[in-house]
Order: structure tokens, then C-alpha cells, then sequence
């Protein structure tokens, strides 16, 4: 029924008659791919790492984002670049490693070599090149054409002539400050994260990070977890904040604000975490609540906030913190990077616990997340009856009067009109 | 590897010896595994012991400071289990069907009582058509003078540069 469909047709929203459907093809079909790639993934700010991860002059890490390979690093006066890692000799990626230090990079394969700060470095014999390649740039590795960072958060844009990073989060920096603002000295990624596979469109998990219309039917083993342990606080201590609920950042972000009953590091005490933990955790709440205010300093300690940053970051603040962006391999296959951010210079024992927390619920060997994949893989096998049952249906709470909660699916909509302008733009 | 004063002289002076009752242990412990007898896995552990898997790709060892994929103390190790019995277990329902390989044992140290003992690994899991492969080096820390033997720690170093299975659901 739907073989003439063009992308911006697979999004149909009636506010008369409160439906919201988005076409399965949109999650199956090689050709949406590669128009996503066109319209998204070349034109949208997509998260590159964090700070903390080039901490020192010359770090560098590579990692594959928008379907480029990048080098991120600090050169030798502490400046941070995004370079493409392709040698502009013949091809071959310059560096090869993950991360590490160096005072310059060589490329093996005819040992072409850049200063950290991309420049060629090489020295040749006379006769084999002219000036060009020493002063004209032409054999400087490549810049990514923009390169932005919020609050540590670095983007990069394949887009020369895209809005300024600052306009493209919009409302979502208010709450990249509610994580970024946990710690005076500042935020760090812990440790190498995770990265693995999942069998199923890239947007599947775009929905999924936000969704808390899935919690109770997929997690209840989670819960069941939290409850047998004493790890389950129903009571909100900021309950006079009345938070819970989603909010429309702009440009396709949307998080979603709610009290929750897990444990957070920051600071919210639950009996599992021990007593010799209470005050601790009640001293770093008393810390916030200094710094921000009585109203501020409690929403930062008491409540979860599910971000996603259009198209493919997800910041959770949760039972942990996690950073997760995600890429399509093919339309039924992304790569998942996951990372747990932590305060910079956090105490062994909380750091210890933060940890702990954070693979209570998170990650692939985590008592939730697998059973998330197992949501969306299963989601991906039942599109192929997709010529008979053709589309999903993301209506929740559409007819609700006052603002949405946050188990509607109102986010998921944000999400769903952001990208069916954004491939309508250049279909 | 020295002799342990702890241990029967029978198994004190014989490394091979020993190496055969842990290997048998082992494989009774993957049998139970493939069987999906996790409550009876879960009784080889002694108390206070504990499973880790650390992260793929890097030589990161403690849980304090880096992102494992598991690092369960006891009582999660005994609440992974209960959650794996349980049919909203998404994951793992209907669930999937393993075989676990173990080869190149040795013992690395005696102490106490205590062998480290070491192992290579392949396990495979099938689930809807798909079979995904885990593969690296087991690391066991094994009361040998407790009757049956008992695992104080085990950790699952993954040979792997990233997770490509996606889940870790099983007990690999």
C-alpha cells in the first residue's frame, strides 16, 4: 500500500483525531537510510566525546561518527580538533589506535607525518614535492568542517553552514547543565564505556531512551530487583516539585522529568546504598542545594531526566549517568556507544557506587537494557509483516488535557516531526 | 606452582592431579550452564563471592574506577539469577540454547587453599536463528579444600574488541 511513499509521508499526524503514525518502512527500507544520511547525519550536530576523554595535551581518541572515521585530540598548546582520519597522501587511516598520547601522527603506509595540529610534517628530499605541500595546506589532514562544544559536550557538523551549535541545542543545554553542574570541578567519562550491537533501525533506540510508557511492562524484573534489595524509595523527598512530565527542547530534543525510585549517586539515598552512605549522599544534596537554590539543588538530587538530542544522543540521568549515541551499520543494525560520565575527582567509594548503580539497570549485562534490546530486535523482525501491517502508532496521550506526561509518547512525536522536516527539506 | 599445607598431600604434590578434580569442576559448572540450571550454578559460589565481566578492548581491571559490562557482588549475582528464571526475562524468553567450551586450563597460583586457575573460553548462544559467539579468557579463584570446590570470584575476560553480540544475558 505504501510503495510510493516519500519519507515525509511516512510521518502522518491528525490532531483532530489525536493519531499519530509513523510507516515501518521508515525503519527498514535502504533507500530512508540513505536519505537519513543525507538529511541528518551530514547536516545535524552529532556528539563527537567529552572533554575528560583528551584530558591532557596531546590525547587523541578516534572513534566513527556520522559514518566518518575521526581522530578528536588536543594538540601541544591544549587546542581540540576533529580531524578526518584519512591520510591526504592515498587514503589510509593516519592513526589506528583508540586513544592514546603522541607528539604527532604518522601515517604507516608511505609514513606521511602531521603535527597533533594537523599540519605535514614530513621532510622530503628536494625534488619529490613542491611548496604546496608544505605551506599551502594540501597536505594538512582535514578538519571537520565544524567542530562546537557545550559544557565539555564537543559536536561536530559535517555541514559547513550550520547553525551555531549553541542555537541547534536550544532548550536542551538547560538540561546538559542540570548534569553538567553536578560537580564544581566538573564532569568526566569513566573509563573506556561500552560498545556493542544491536539488531534493529538506529531510531528504535532514539525512541526507546525516552520512553517510560515501557518501563513497568519490560523491567519489572529490574524492579523486582530494586525491591528484594531495599533499593525501592517510593517517597519523593522533593515532592512539592511537581516535575514529572516531558518537555519540547526544540529541534527534535525532548526529555522527559520524573521522581523515580531507584537510588542516585547524586544524590538521592536509598537504603541498599548502606548507612554509612546516608550522610554522604546528604551532604552532596546539601552541596546542590547551596549552590543552586532549595528548588534547583532538589530537582538536580531527586529527579531522573531521560534527554535525547536529536538525532542520535542520548544523555540519562538516572540510577547513573550514562552518555549512549548510536549509529546506523544498515536499516536494521547500529553500532551503541555508552559511556558513564562521573564528577571529576569523585571519592573511590562513590565513584565505587556509581558504577555499581549504573549496571544495576544499564548495559548490555545490565538487568534492564538487554531487555530493551530484546523490545527493539523484536520490533525489527515483526516489520517484516510490514506490507499487511504497515504502520506504528505513537498517539499517546494526544487527547490529554494540560501539559503531556511523561509516559505519553508526546516526546517520541518531537523526535518523529524533526525528522520528517528535515528529509522533507531536501526530498 | 609450590605445594599448599592445606591441601591432602595427595593433591599437594600432584599439580596434575588437581588440575583434574578443577577441570571436572568446570565441567560440571558449564554443564549446569548449558542446561540452564542457573539456582544450581549459582550454589558453586561461595559466600561473598563475586562475577565480573570487564570492558572489551582495554586493559581495565577494576570495577571501582571503569564501566564493566557485570561487576556483581554476591547478592546481584543471586538476583541475576532469580531474574534469569523468571519468563519477564525478555531476553532470555523464550530462552536461548548454549554450549560452553573451556580449554588450556591451568593453575596460576595455590594459596591457602585458594587456586587461581585459568581457562579459555567459547561460548555459543542460539536464539532465533541467530548464534552469537563469546570468547576469551576465564579467571577463577577456587576453594579447593572446601568439599565440593566452591568459586570465590570468577571473572569473564572477553577477547573481543567490542560486544558484538549486543546482550549479555547469559552466563558466558
Amino acid at each position: 500500500m505504501d510503495t510510493i511513499l516519500t519519507t515525509p509521508q511516512m510521518v502522518v499526524e491528525d490532531r483532530g483525531r489525536h493519531l499519530f503514525r509513523v510507516a515501518r518502512r521508515a525503519f527498514t527500507d535502504e533507500s530512508v537510510l540513505e536519505a537519513e544520511r543525507q538529511a541528518i547525519f551530514d547536516r545535524c550536530w552529532l556528539y563527537l566525546g567529552h572533554s575528560s576523554e583528551i584530558a591532557n595535551n596531546c590525547d587523541f581518541i578516534t572513534r566513527a561518527v556520522g559514518g566518518r572515521e575521526l581522530i578528536f585530540n588536543r594538540d601541544r598548546a591544549g587546542a581540540v580538533h576533529a580531524f578526518l582520519n584519512t591520510c591526504p597522501h592515498r587514503g589510509a587511516m593516519v592513526v589506528r589506535e583508540k586513544k592514546g598520547n603522541a607528539l604527532s601522527f604518522r601515517c604507516f603506509y608511505h609514513g606521511w607525518s602531521f603535527n597533533v595540529n594537523g599540519r605535514f610534517a614530513s621532510r622530503f628530499d628536494e625534488g619529490n614535492y613542491g611548496k604546496e605541500h608544505y605551506g599551502g595546506g594540501c597536505a594538512d589532514l582535514a578538519q571537520v568542517p565544524r567542530l562546537e562544544s557545550y559544557r565539555d559536550f564537543w559536536f561536530v557538523n559535517f555541514d559547513r553552514n550550520a547553525m551555531p551549535l549553541s542555537d541547534y541545542l536550544a532548550g536542551a543545554k538547560e538540561y546538559i547543565d542540570l548534569v553538567a553542574d553536578q560537580n564544581e570541578a566538573g564532569m568526566e567519562v569513566v573509563g573506556s564505556g561500552q560498545q556493542y550491537i544491536i539488531n534493529a533501525n538506529w531510531k528504535l533506540l532514539a525512541e526507546n531512551s525516552i520512553d517510560a510508557f515501557h518501563g513497568f511492562p519490560v523491567h519489572s524484573t529490574y524492579f523486582d530487583y530494586l525491591k528484594t534489595l531495599g533499593a525501592l524509595r517510593m517517597d519523593s523527598a522533593g515532592s512539592e516539585f511537581s516535575a514529572s512530565g516531558m518537555h519540547d527542547l526544540g529541534n527534535g530534543h525532548a526529555v522527559i522529568e520524573y521522581a523515580s525510585p531507584w537510588g542516585r549517586p547524586i544524590a538521592r539515598w536509598v537504603p541498599s546504598m548502606g548507612e554509612d552512605k546516608r550522610p554522604v549522599i546528604a551532604a552532596l544534596r546539601e552541596g546542590l542545594i547551596k549552590r543552586f537554590g532549595e528548588q534547583r539543588g532538589t530537582r538536580m538530587s531527586e529527579f531522573s531526566r531521560n534527554m535525547l538530542i536529536f538525532p542520535n544522543l542520548v544523555i540519562n540521568d538516572i540510577m547513573a549517568i550514562t552518555i549512549r549515541t548510536f549509529m546506523p551499520a544498515a536499516p536494521n543494525k547500529m553500532t551503541v556507544s555508552a559511556w558513564a560520565l562521573g564528577a571529576r575527582d569523585e571519592n573511590h567509594d562513590l565513584r565505587k557506587l556509581r558504577l555499581f548503580n549504573f549496571l544495576e539497570f544499564l548495559g548490555p549485562g545490565g538487568f534492564a537494557t538487554p531487555d530493551d534490546q530484546e523490545a527493539l530486535e523484536n520490533c525489527q523482525r515483526g516489520y517484516q509483516n510490514l506490507r499487511e501491517v504497515g504502520w506504528n502508532d505513537i498517539s499517546k496521550g494526544m487527547p490529554r488535557q494540560g501539559p503531556p506526561m511523561n509516559d505519553d509518547e508526546e516526546q517520541m512525536r518531537c523526535f518523529w516531526r524533526q525528522w520528517r522536516d528535515r528529509l522533507g527539506a531536501v526530498s | 606452582m609450590n605445594g599448599d599445607v592445606g591441601l591432602p598431600a595427595s593433591l599437594r604434590n600432584d599439580n596434575a592431579a588437581l588440575r583434574g578434580r578443577i577441570e571436572d569442576f568446570l565441567y560440571l559448572e558449564a554443564d549446569l550452564l548449558d542446561d540452564w540450571k542457573v539456582e544450581e550454578w549459582f550454589a558453586l559460589f561461595a559466600e561473598g563471592a563475586t562475577y565480573e565481566v570487564p570492558p572489551t578492548g582495554s586493559d581495565e581491571s577494576d570495577p571501582a574506577t571503569s564501566l564493566f559490562y557485570i561487576a556483581d557482588d554476591y547478592v546481584r549475582l543471586r538476583e541475576r539469577v532469580v531474574r534469569l528464571t523468571k519468563k519477564e526475562a525478555h531476553s532470555e524468553f523464550p530462552r536461548s540454547q548454549q554450549r560452553h567450551m573451556i580449554s588450556n586450563v591451568r593453575i596460576t597460583g595455590l594459596t591457602d587453599g585458594v587456586a587461581d586457575v585459568s581457562c579459555n573460553f567459547v561460548t555459543y548462544r542460539a536464539k532465533r536463528g541467530v548464534v552469537d559467539t563469546y570468547y576469551g579468557k576465564h579467571l577463577y579463584r577456587i576453594d579447593v579444600n572446601a568439599e565440593p570446590f566452591r568459586i570465590k570470584s570468577k571473572r569473564s575476560v572477553l577477547a573481543m574488541d567490542m560486544l558484538y553480540p549486543g546482550k549479555l544475558t547469559i552466563i558466558i
